[in-house]
């Protein structure tokens, strides 16, 4: 491992203010001419987060939709996913790693079984907000359960829905900077890689806070364009 | 068949490793005993930052919860909080302050103030408006409301973010060792002494000590909540709503 690290500092360090760089120093003409070192783990980064989010949000949707009927079953589920949610992350792909191998189904299995807690609880809680008077109105009006589940409780959870969303997106960067562990890159690579590098940790750990941001940003977006009525409501 | 008994054997010499340890080429003993240590500095390590960490929030969150100002400042935290990759925070740390246990503790305790301060914030705002009035009604004073009324209906939730924050900083602490702190992280991290099994085994060590965390802290969080609070959250809502009159047909 060490000699990797000294390979990869020889590498890294070839351009750029000698002296700022030797010192380990925050050198911007080093970080303006090595920027495109941090382009394929940015995107492994994004690939990771991307996949493990849809993963994650596909089987929440699922558990939240089955539980919202069978309503004794939102315990134990939250129990479940609660104990996949407080395994260390870090734990989780050394403990997969003898059953799925290294790689990118490692980190991305640890990724969703982080998220599930989140986007699940918000869901339901969602659906559980919806005001009996609406549901009833929806009832009176002749829709059937399933009619009434997709026409008038689900696009009023949107928010909650997009809010769980949105911290699940947030946390998956940020534990995302650790699946190199498990053999599938990312920007944590780069931070691992030289860790007393002070340009190479700001700038890889930017590119993983900005990343975070875009995500909250866009999924925001996304939340103001289905949820019309909720604007107008504010205004 | 073959795999099933290779990869429940992997875990076996994990657990192996664990309780008895192993000699390595060099002649060194790991596993075992030595693993009691890591473990040991494992929780110091994270004990110290929760106890600061704790001592910084929980008071913060109580004035600006009681005084109702900062709620930007609370809310936005635990937001740029969950941005921050614990590694980039760590690697941050190291890179500008160097490595060892202080400049580590500070790095955890960045970490482990946001869901504190914004639990304890958001639970102190949560206590009814008519409660603390009458509190006050009674003469007491703000000290007196924020130690007798406020904290004891916000302590459910502040060990909610207590709970989140150690678990974090449990599983934060075991990449340590890149600041020079050996925890359960080292054979991770310092994989060449250790090999596959003894990763393997510092894997279910951290994990059975997040799992246990977890649920000592979910003891001592139903052990706080004061008898009034105990209802079942929705048998309240729900009798609020058949006080004033809006109990749906169900």
């Amino acid at each position: 491992m060490l000699d990797l690290i000294a390979q990869v500092q020889i590498q890294d360090r070839s351009s750029g203010d000698a002296s700022c760089v030797a010192d380990n120093g925050f050198c911007p003409s080093w970080i303006v001419d090595n920027l495109n070192r941090y382009t394929d783990p940015l995107l492994q980064h994004v690939y990771l987060t991307i996949v493990s989010l849809a993963i994650g949000f596909a089987i929440s949707f699922g558990l939240a939709l089955i539980a919202h009927r069978r309503r004794w079953l939102v315990a134990p589920i939250t129990q479940i996913t609660g104990v996949l949610y407080t395994l260390p992350s870090i734990a989780v792909f050394f403990l997969l790693l003898p059953i799925t191998g290294r790689g990118n189904t490692t980190a991305i299995i640890a990724l969703v079984a982080y998220s599930l807690l989140i986007i699940f609880r918000n869901i339901i809680a969602g659906l559980d907000n919806v005001p009996a008077e609406t549901k009833d109105a929806g009832r009176g009006m002749g829709l059937t359960d399933r009619q009434l589940l997709w026409r008038v409780e689900l696009p009023l959870a949107l928010p909650e829905i997009l809010a769980g969303l949105r911290i699940a997106a947030t946390t998956t960067v940020g534990l995302a900077t650790l699946a190199f562990f498990a053999g599938a890159g990312g920007l944590g690579e780069r931070i691992f890689e030289d860790i007393v590098f002070k340009s190479n940790v700001v700038t890889a750990g930017a590119l993983a806070v900005l990343l975070a941001a875009a995500f909250d940003v866009v999924i925001l977006i996304v939340q103001r364009a289905v949820t019309p009525w909720a604007r107008a409501r504010a205004s | 068949m073959t795999t099933t008994y290779a990869f429940l054997g992997e875990f076996g010499d994990a657990l192996q490793f664990i309780f008895q340890g192993e000699t390595t080429r060099e002649g060194a003993e790991v596993g075992g005993s030595q693993f009691l240590d890591l473990t040991w500095e494992h929780l110091k390590l994270s004990g110290v930052s929760m106890a600061i960490a704790c001592a910084i929030s929980i008071p913060l969150g109580l004035w600006l919860g009681h005084i109702r100002r900062g709620s930007f400042l609370a809310i936005s935290l635990s937001n740029v909080g969950r941005a921050v990759p614990s590694l980039a925070l760590i690697a941050f740390f190291v890179a500008y302050l160097g490595t060892g246990f202080a400049n580590l503790t500070l790095s955890l305790v960045l970490l482990a103030i946001p869901p504190i301060l914004t639990n304890t914030y958001v639970s102190v705002t949560q206590v009814e408006r008519d409660t603390v009035d009458a509190a006050r009604g009674m003469g007491m004073t703000g000290a007196e409301i924020v130690r007798k009324v406020e904290l004891p209906l916000a302590l459910p939730l502040i060990f909610g973010g207590i709970r989140i924050s150690a678990v974090n900083v449990i599983a934060t602490a075991t990449i340590a060792p890149l600041a020079g702190i050996n925890t359960l992280g080292d054979p991770i991290i310092n994989v060449s002494g250790y090999g596959d099994t003894g990763r393997l085994a510092a894997a279910i060590c951290v994990a059975a000590l997040a799992i246990f965390t977890e649920l000592t802290l979910g003891a001592v969080q139903r052990a706080v909540t004061p008898a009034g609070l105990k209802l079942e959250p929705d048998t309240a809502s729900r009798r609020m709503r058949i006080r004033f009159g809006r109990e749906a047909t169900t």
